[in-house]
């Protein structure tokens, strides 16, 4: 008896390390983008570590990435138009597909069944599968000034089965009812503003804000009430004054809600715009090192990160938000091209593209607590963005 | 291509012939070749101009320039383009396009040396 007991738990022992290996969660996982590469590494952020690399993802030069809702698949979208589901555990290539000549990134809708396309070159949205990336709907965009079809920006899931992007040729936003996704029901709004070039939906999934680039100021829908039309707000922040050169455009995408204030990037402008989001008006501006790329709130709101376009691109400020003023200017190396924060926001992930390093910093401290090899990384993608409305 | 090339190189030269006097690095009696050398920026700046064009050019235009929000900047899309103007678009930008100007950072000489590198698909660089 004694023997067979211990025989017994000598056999779980041998089959142990095995079955505890592939178990485990996804909430502490992510990628990072090697954007020279075509290939993402999967990350760990609670040991800090890189797992695995996962190949043949096509031109990630511009990649974004959004989550399965059970976070353990990646959709990955291509600057190619290849849309790619990497499996994070067995950290592999679950499907793939080419769905577009130029694409710019994607959504998943509020019920994680159905991925979003935003593209550039055929301009439109296409709607797939969330298991089998079988396409459902393809929705050519409106036609910009010189006859091409426009190319889609700032697409975002938005509460309703619904998605929000707009046309930054064509100057419209547009409502897309994924309700039925094999005949999607999109309702546009024209006149939205002048070069949209990206759009963020707010953590209630309320608002849907367009930053313009051919003018001063921002679009504004009410997704609870899309019959009030776009509104403008923020008009003509720049005050006729003339504009400094855009090296590479600002991305809305990420939250920057903190404390019922909207942290904007302004174009053209080394600030960053603060907005009241109860009456959408500014009330004050934070000068920064540079052009705005990311401005990004720690997930508790008490401090808001921001990266800047090149020539600025060594620095990240962080900027305290109740003081409303630049706390901490870090240089954690060269051509940073994102942050993204862990889960509850203890600690940032930067990328470092020329200088090939992810840098952590924890950031109470603001001191590097860990610095992990990556070739040319640009954006990284935690799962706790499956959870989140807009992301 | 073909017809793009002797206008391209014209206006290489002449650009070049405008900036060498003014680096005074080329003085009145150099021929048209040792111009040319002169005026085509050193190796390692090659590299650093490549690195640009890929990376942060590519902000726009994509890592291997098949387009972004900028148009696509291979030598099958630029076929029909003039050169010179290509070059001024890089140096000044473009009013009333997400184009910025240049010239801080990338000279006349370097805009036409980037420009005839792109009509030629040779913009390959190992950005490590």
């Amino acid at each position: 008896m004694a023997r067979a007991f211990v025989g017994g738990l000598f056999a779980c022992a041998l089959a142990a390390p095995d079955a505890v290996a592939q178990l485990r969660g996804t909430g502490d996982l992510g990628v990072v983008i090697e954007r020279a590469k075509g290939r993402v590494q999967v990350v760990d952020t609670t040991a800090r570590t890189v797992l695995g690399t996962v190949d043949g993802l096509g031109d990630l030069s511009h990649a974004s990435v959004v989550y399965s809702r059970d976070g353990r698949y990646a959709y990955v979208f291509g600057r190619d138009g290849g849309l790619t589901k990497v499996d994070l555990l067995e950290r592999k290539i679950a499907r793939r597909v080419m769905q577009a000549g130029n694409s710019i990134g994607g959504a998943v809708s509020q019920d994680g069944r159905v991925v979003a396309a935003q593209n550039y070159v055929p301009g439109g949205i296409k709607l797939f599968d969330a298991v089998t990336l079988e396409l459902l709907a393809d929705i050519p965009s409106a036609p910009g000034p010189d006859g091409q079809r426009s190319k889609v920006v700032g697409l975002a899931d938005a509460p309703g089965q619904r998605f929000v992007a707009s046309l930054f040729d064509a100057g419209e936003i547009w409502v897309i009812d994924a309700r039925d996704p094999r005949a999607p029901k999109v309702e546009r709004f024209r006149d939205a503003g002048r070069q949209p070039y990206d759009g963020l939906v707010t953590p209630d999934g309320r608002w849907y804000l367009a930053g313009l680039f051919g003018e001063d100021g921002l679009s504004l829908l009410d997704l609870w009430h899309p019959e009030r039309g776009v509104r403008r707000i923020l008009p003509g922040y720049g005050k006729g004054e003339e504009k400094l050169p855009v090296y590479k455009m600002p991305h809305l995408r990420g939250w920057a809600i903190a404390g019922g204030y909207a942290w904007l990037p302004a174009i053209g402008r080394h600030e960053v715009l603060v907005v009241d989001t109860r009456d959408w008006r500014e009330v004050a501006r934070v000068p920064v090192a540079g052009q705005p790329v990311f401005v990004i709130a720690r997930p508790d709101g008490r401090q808001v990160w921001v990266n800047f376009a090149f020539p600025d691109n060594g620095r990240v400020q962080v900027v305290d938000t109740e003081t409303r003023a630049v706390a901490a200017t870090l240089e954690p190396g060269r051509a940073v091209l994102h942050m993204e924060f862990t889960p509850r926001g203890e600690e940032v992930w930067i990328s470092a593209r020329d200088d090939h390093r992810v840098v952590v910093v924890d950031t109470a401290t603001l001191k590097t607590v860990a610095t992990l090899a990556s070739d040319s990384p640009s954006g990284i993608f935690f799962t706790s963005r499956a959870a989140r409305m807009g992301f | 291509m073909n017809a793009a090339r002797p206008l391209l190189l014209a206006a290489a030269l002449a650009a070049m012939a405008a900036v060498a006097p003014a680096l005074g690095e080329a003085g009145p009696g150099a021929s048209a070749e040792a111009v040319a050398s002169v005026a085509d920026p050193d190796p390692a700046r090659q590299r650093e101009l490549l690195v640009l064009l890929r990376q942060d050019c590519g902000s726009c235009h994509g890592m291997r320039l098949t387009g972004g929000l900028g148009p696509a900047l291979t030598p099958e899309a630029l076929r029909t383009k003039p050169a010179e103007s290509l070059a001024a678009t890089i140096v000044h930008g473009r009013t009333g396009t997400a184009m910025p100007p240049w010239r801080r950072f990338i000279s006349e000489a370097e805009a036409d040396w980037l420009v005839a590198r792109m009509f030629d698909g040779a913009t390959d660089v190992d950005t490590r």
